[in-house]
């Protein structure tokens, strides 16, 4: 199936279960938003789809488009199409940005083969305009005493250099002012088409007037408890997550 | 492979042959230096000065080796290899403390009063001016012995001199190499920088092969004048059966500004003292350094910043990275003398761990007379951070690459200190030959 598919995972952590039953299947060309209170799962589903070791899977599949990558290594799954925008998008000294998505895409190619340098920074920085990234950036250690917004435009900027299949933006609408938020929402808007999907996790209602979603769903103690079209993250901005509490569920 | 004998043959032009007598403060300078040599005990791992180090490994019959040491014999290669810098302003080339190519300053500098000799050169030309500096600065971190070894035997090195005002933008590069089987080098540096003069140096400490067994104990000496620059760079490069001390002492006058990176990637032992006093109000001093510690290598770091003066910025950072068993031993104190008020001194240790059996020592220390001063001091050692890992890998590049590039990048921080594109990818080089053997040969995680 030509999906990112998410069946009945149950992941844990030290033994206290995080993802409860969990599903969810984001089909290519789609834009699905992911909402719920802290501390409900979001961000480790995030992770664990992302290879992340630190989560114990007790039971259910990932797959991309029919293929499971659950108990890969991230760098696998990276390649077997999927992208993860960070929330808090790490710090790395001694890095350059340029060097950086060079060995990500380097990795890609088949042994033997190099990149294209000349190729490589026009196409570099052709994203970077659309982004409104200075081009010195390039040379800049990754992430490395950037502001929020710097932070993010750099994570939109190694997607749209890497050409996921599937993405999972991880709040990446947190830490943004306005301005940021725009630009951000403009570099996933542009990759939004037939060939890609897309999960975007988010407190806030309000990003989701810029990248509007084709699905709205409401994570609440380790699974998906309501789905809707956009107009569910309006009602969840004016009536808050408590309404959509499962019964006996700690708030 | 290549076994050395010996040369015997004579250089004609070496200007070791050249020299005429020696003057007598020399002569009875090193006299000293071998009386107190053998009054002084051996260091012990007793001493605090030799806390966490090998001391016990140190050859008690030093003076035999260096008695015997042989003559250099593959001085071509040596002067073929000796191009780490090319963009500079004056080069001396070192085998065995005989000096083999030597590229003098230009006349235009010299006739603004820039001297640029050997040490043999400034004994004859220049006696005064070596009377005047040489030893004059102490060392008192432990090496005192091995000071007064290479004051006994000092005979190669080089003598900067630049006068007031002169600003020079090339750097002098002096290369010191080892040559054979039980080679012995007591290399010198002098930098003497007056009021506002600007300058820049590299000292480089290599080995003609792999294998064979060297000593050396080098002193070098910066005096910055007020307002001088002063910027000297260190690679060193010995090979792993060379045992290594560097002695390095700066003065820093009012307004001086001076700057020191120093990168260590050889020997089987080295161990490397800094001390740098600030004489003059207003000075501001860096220290960098980064070591690649492989196998059973053991680098012994001591340093001590003393602030005399007050609004006086002194910093310094120290990163060792550690595979297989190697040891590394930071020891650093930071003292700020009474009246030295508004110092402003940091000390800043980090040792990336890349194999649980490496041991990275790490003693920080801070000796504060002054009221109304900003001192800290800080040792990390960890291992590369999971959560960089992770974030790399997830974009695809492997775990070796991530690694790879993760500790390259730990070791950029101080590469690009050296701000000169042609040493810093020299260095690169350098380190990645050194470092890629091993990621490639195991796992490092």
């Amino acid at each position: 199936m030509n999906a990112l598919e998410i069946k009945n995972l149950n992941v844990s952590i030290d033994g206290t279960a995080i993802l409860k039953d969990f599903s969810l299947t984001i089909p290519k060309g789609e834009v699905h938003a992911l909402m719920g209170p802290n501390g409900t799962g979001k961000s480790t589903l995030a992770k664990v789809i992302a290879g992340h070791e630190d989560y114990t899977v007790d039971s259910g599949e990932v797959l991309i488009d029919g293929e499971n990558i659950l108990g890969k290594e991230p760098d696998e799954i990276s390649h077997a199409g999927l992208f993860l925008a960070f929330q808090y998008p790490l710090e790395v000294p001694g890095v350059s940005i340029a060097n950086f998505i060079r060995a990500a895409l380097q990795a890609r190619l088949p042994e033997g083969e190099d990149i294209n340098a000349v190729e490589y920074y026009k196409n570099l920085y052709a994203k970077m305009d659309a982004l409104q990234m200075d081009r010195k950036f390039t040379s800049r250690s990754l992430n490395e005493g950037f502001s929020g917004g710097e932070k993010k435009r750099c994570e939109i900027l190694q997607m749209s250099m890497l050409e996921p299949k599937y993405s999972i933006m991880d709040e990446t609408d947190s830490g943004l002012d306005i301005d940021a938020l725009r630009v951000v929402s403009e570099g996933v808007n542009l990759m939004r088409g037939p060939e890609r999907g897309f999960l975007v996790i988010t407190h806030y209602q309000r990003l989701l007037n810029y990248i509007v979603p084709d699905k709205v769903h409401v994570m609440y103690d380790g699974k998906i408890v309501e789905t809707g079209d956009k107009e569910l993250a309006l009602k969840l901005e004016e009536k808050g997550y408590e309404w959509l509490a499962p019964a006996g569920a700690g708030a | 492979m290549s076994t050395t004998f010996p040369s015997t043959e004579k250089n004609e032009s070496s200007p070791s042959h050249a020299a005429s007598a020696l003057p007598a403060w020399f002569t009875e300078r090193q006299a000293l230096g071998r009386e107190r040599f053998d009054a002084l005990p051996m260091p012990s791992a007793k001493d605090e000065a030799w806390r966490f180090a090998s001391a016990s490994k140190l050859d008690p019959e030093i003076l035999q080796t260096v008695e015997k040491a042989p003559a250099p014999n593959r001085t071509e290669e040596a002067m073929q290899r000796s191009v780490l810098v090319n963009e500079r302003s004056g080069k001396a080339v070192f085998v065995n403390d005989q000096c083999v190519d030597f590229e003098p300053v230009s006349e235009e500098l010299q006739a603004k009063g820039v001297r640029y000799l050997t040490i043999e050169q400034a004994l004859q030309s220049e006696a005064a001016l070596l009377e005047k500096y040489l030893f004059q600065q102490k060392t008192e971190l432990g090496s005192e012995k091995y000071f007064e070894l290479h004051a006994a035997f000092l005979k190669a090195g080089s003598v900067l001199f630049v006068p007031r005002g002169v600003e020079i933008e090339a750097p002098f590069v002096n290369y010191h190499w080892l040559d054979g089987e039980g080679a012995c080098a007591f290399p010198h540096t002098l930098v003497i920088a007056e009021d506002n003069a600007k300058v820049s140096l590299v000292d480089v400490f290599f080995s003609v092969d792999g294998e064979s067994k060297g000593f050396a104990a080098g002193v070098s000496s910066i005096i910055a004048g007020a307002g001088a620059k002063v910027f000297r760079k260190v690679v060193q490069d010995w090979n792993e059966s060379t045992v290594s001390f560097q002695l390095d002492n700066t003065s820093a006058g009012r307004d001086a500004e001076v700057k020191s990176v120093a990168v260590n990637i050889g020997a089987e032992r080295a161990r490397f003292e800094n001390q740098v006093t600030i004489e003059g109000a207003g000075a501001h001093v860096k220290l960098y350094s980064l070591t690649v510690a492989e196998k059973r290598q053991e680098f012994d770091q001591r340093t001590l910043q003393t602030h005399n003066a007050p609004n006086a910025v002194s910093d310094l950072l120290y990163k060792n990275a550690l595979l297989d068993r190697s040891r590394t031993i930071f020891s650093g104190l930071i003292r700020v003398a009474e009246g030295a008020q508004q110092t402003d001194a940091y000390q800043t240790n980090r040792n990336l761990l890349l194999d649980p059996t490496a041991d990275a020592n790490a003693l920080p220390g801070l000796e504060i007379l002054a009221n109304d001063v900003k001192c800290s001091h800080g040792a990390t050692t960890g291992n590369v951070d999971e959560d960089e890992l992770f974030y790399m890998m997830s974009r695809g590049i492997d775990r070796r690459t991530a690694m790879q590039l993760l500790v390259f990048g730990f070791f950029e921080e101080i590469i690009e200190k050296v701000e000169s594109d042609e040493l810093a990818e020299g260095l690169r080089t350098l380190i990645h030959q050194k470092f890629e053997k091993k990621i490639r040969s195991k796992q490092l995680v």
